[in-house]
């Protein structure tokens, strides 16, 4: 990315919360938990970051504090600084703004903090694909193909369910976007949006004071969709690793396909590491009589039980003769001893007390909301 | 604009650790990694926040970029502070020239004006060599209950081992009466932990007299605290009883790493109402492979193993491949232990690489005379190369 060419990151943190409800009855789809020690929204904030990007906005709308407690000052991610920074924008942060219904309306509600930047380009994401992006090639790609919106996509095999939660693009052989579908009945093999695009200030800036004083609110249906073959809407491709998490399902297979040291060695770079809030964990503890298989494991974990083809997140204990398989432990979880525990996701702060059993399946896994005394 | 601190802290960090030579040819000995992501010097670091002192001068001098790196502005121990925070005070050039640190008492005086920066009643003086968590406060309490001119933290060891520390004799009422550098026949079993409480007016002008006195050591064991007891001033002994490990030696290291494994052994890491703290490697969490076993071992962020560990404690970073073994050891970060090796009570550096089939050390068991036995070690950034041995008690810096 030329140095000289400054870019403002700008991270949805509730966009579809609905898709995951039970993850985000307190929280954002940028605080829901990941991979171990993560929250969603450290993969596109690192990625940008890691892209040279030092003024990041996080809009965002309700269930917000779990959000504001995880990026603080922005600290961890290299992002407190005088010049630029982490900005965090909660809905009323202009007068004239509100509870938004569509990107459109969000990006008018902070158009005071647009307004305010130095930066020529702007890059929007979203909080529901894992992966690591390079930003800077995309923003190049971009200036140089002369777009007036560069939409980031993959191609990847959806099911009806997960096509009924996703838009997706036609192109065309110049790379132009020509068909926009949301939410669409169909599945196979499609050109699925990663929800990251890339936009000139100066151009975001007439499409949201435009979209304003006409009443437009989805940048999807009412920007993309309508004025397809108005704007030239050029598509980038990304074909490198990413989970795109629109279900419980599919953030069930998202944290175990990280199973897969080829997945995380694709995912977690030496050179774009993936910067996440610090905890102060004691390293992890394997006891006497610890079988642990095929698992990833975070600091301050205390396992004497049996854990196979999991994820378990920091500070989670696992007691004496306990079996754990195929399940997502979250943060500071306490399976009691001797107990059975087979396809569950546990949100934070559950405890499990000893000898019970739980078994849900691959495809629907249990789900134990967050501070579940079972 | 400085405020007055009640009680400032100043860390001795500036030895070289002879002793643990091959670990500390680069980095000063507090900076040594310790219990799987920690280094010695987070212990006196995170006692001090933990127990209220937010003011600590780091007096380093051997080897300081490690741990001026380490250190930094003090934030991952919430020492970055408007005010006070954690402070590196290496040797500096002068109006009237320049000198090295010439013992520890010349280290804090060279450093007056740092600590009445912040015009504090009392000063404690630690060092980065020990393994262990204590409260300071309740020991200030203690100086300051007693109204002590001094006060030095004790531990009663075994009488056997008493011979190897400076003794504290002290009368019915606690009050030190006497004291032996490692005495032949020890009078008492009250070892000084290394851990002083001075009132500052009364150091400073111990320091001040001592500094102007050319045929004194410049050494708080050697002259401050004998001149303070010929002089009459208060000296009373603190005693604690907690876990206390002196790490000066690379087999006192790697017992020190052992006994976190030991479930007996009270040092507690995951205590929440005393947290250590250290600076986070930006890692992804660790992960244990379909045909590793673990069992009895600490293992941290960033490290994939899917080899055999035992009784072990691996640092960030470290891979240890399928077919590796790794028992009784330390594997300091970013090592990697290629498949078919052995690792068998053996400390094994930063950054290195064990070649496939390699052999580090060995149990004790497999000897008839266990004065030929002793911990293996291999230093920093070292090659062991394919199938190539290292014996017990060997202790490498180059690659072989």
């Amino acid at each position: 990315m030329s140095r000289n060419k400054k870019v403002l990151g700008l991270i949805f943190s509730n966009m579809h919360d609905n898709t995951i409800a039970d993850l985000t009855k307190e929280r954002t789809m940028g605080s829901v938990l990941f991979g171990g020690r993560y929250r969603l929204i450290d993969f596109p904030l690192s990625n940008m970051v890691n892209s040279g990007i030092d003024e990041v906005g996080v809009i965002t709308k309700s269930n917000y504090q779990s959000l504001l407690d995880h990026l603080g000052s922005g600290r961890e991610w290299d992002l407190a600084s005088k010049n630029g920074g982490l900005h965090l924008l909660p809905p009323f942060s202009h007068v004239s703004s509100g509870m938004y219904r569509g990107r459109l309306e969000a990006l008018y509600g902070v158009w005071d903090f647009i307004k305010t930047s130095d930066a020529d380009y702007v890059v929007l994401s979203d909080c529901d694909v894992v992966a690591s992006v390079d930003f800077a090639s995309i923003v190049d790609s971009h200036i140089s193909s002369g777009a007036d919106i560069t939409a980031v996509y993959a191609k990847d095999v959806i099911t009806v369910e997960q096509a009924q939660k996703a838009t997706v693009f036609g192109i065309n052989d110049d790379g132009r976007i020509v068909d926009v579908l949301t939410n669409p009945y169909m599945s196979g093999a499609c050109n699925v949006s990663l929800n990251m695009f890339v936009l000139s200030k100066e151009f975001l800036k007439n499409l949201v004071l435009e979209a304003n004083s006409r009443g437009l609110v989805s940048f999807e249906k009412d920007i993309l969709q309508a004025r397809t073959h108005d704007y030239k809407i050029m598509a980038y491709r990304f074909d490198g690793y990413f989970s795109r998490i629109c279900s419980m399902d599919t953030f069930y297979k998202a944290n175990m396909n990280l199973l897969s040291t080829a997945n995380r060695e694709k995912l977690f770079l030496q050179t774009r590491p993936i910067y996440t809030k610090v905890r102060d964990n004691p390293p992890a503890k394997f006891a006497i009589g610890a079988k642990v298989k095929n698992s990833l494991i975070g600091d301050g974990c205390i396992i004497e039980g049996t854990v196979e083809n999991s994820v378990l997140f920091r500070g989670v204990k696992v007691g004496k003769g306990a079996v754990v398989k195929n399940s997502i432990l979250m943060q500071d979880t306490v399976i009691g001893s001797k107990c059975e525990v087979s396809c569950v996701v546990s949100d934070k702060n559950v405890k499990v007390s000893d000898m019970r059993m739980l078994t849900g399946s691959q495809n629907y896994p249990l789900y134990l909301g967050k501070g579940a005394v079972i | 604009m400085y405020t007055k601190k009640e009680c400032v802290a100043m860390l001795l960090a500036g030895g070289q650790g002879s002793r643990l030579y091959a670990l500390t040819h680069d980095m000063a000995k507090p900076a040594v990694p310790y219990g799987g992501k920690y280094r010695i010097i987070d212990f006196p670091l995170s006692n001090c926040v933990n127990s209220g002192i937010d003011t600590v001068g780091v007096l380093t001098q051997y080897q300081p970029l490690v741990l001026h790196d380490y250190i930094g502005n003090g934030q991952p121990w919430d020492l970055d502070k408007q005010y006070g925070g954690a402070h590196c005070l290496p040797p500096y050039q002068t109006a009237l020239g320049a000198e090295w640190y010439k013992g520890t008492a010349n280290a804090i005086y060279q450093n007056i004006s740092f600590v009445d920066r912040y015009d504090p009643e009392y000063v404690v003086i630690l060092s980065g060599d020990h393994i262990y968590k204590m409260d300071y406060n309740d020991m200030l309490e203690h100086h300051k209950a007693k109204n002590a001119d001094a006060t030095i933290a004790v531990l009663d060891v075994p009488m056997e081992e008493a011979s190897r520390f400076g003794i504290m004799i002290t009368n019915d009422e606690g009050d030190i009466i006497d004291f032996e550098e490692k005495p032949k026949q020890p009078r008492s079993t009250l070892a000084s932990m290394g851990i002083y409480i001075f009132t500052w007016s009364k150091l400073k002008k111990y320091l001040i007299d001592n500094e102007n006195n050319p045929d004194e050591d410049k050494d708080f064991g050697k002259a401050i605290i004998p001149n303070m007891m010929k002089a009459g001033e208060k000296l009373v002994a603190y005693a604690f009883d907690g876990y206390w490990k002196d790490v000066g030696t690379l087999d006192s290291l790697w017992e020190a790493n052992m006994d976190l494994l030991n479930p007996n052994i009270p040092i507690d890491l995951y205590d929440p109402d005393w947290k250590m703290y250290s600076r986070n490697p930006v890692l992804p969490p660790q992960y244990i492979g379909a045909d590793a076993v673990v069992e009895n071992s600490m293992i941290t962020d960033g490290c994939v193993v899917e080899g055999t560990v035992d009784f072990s404690v691996i640092f960030e970073g470290v891979k240890i491949e399928p077919g590796a073994t790794v028992t009784d050891s330390i594997i300091m970060p970013g090592s990697v232990i290629k498949s078919g090796a052995s690792v068998e009570y053996a400390i094994v550096g930063e950054n290195c690489v064990v070649g496939e089939g390699a052999q580090i050390g060995a149990r004790p068991e497999t000897f008839d005379n266990r004065d030929d036995w002793g911990i293996a070690v291999v230093g920093h950034n070292i090659t062991v190369s394919e199938n190539a041995k290292v014996l017990p008690k060997q202790i490498i810096s180059e690659n072989v």
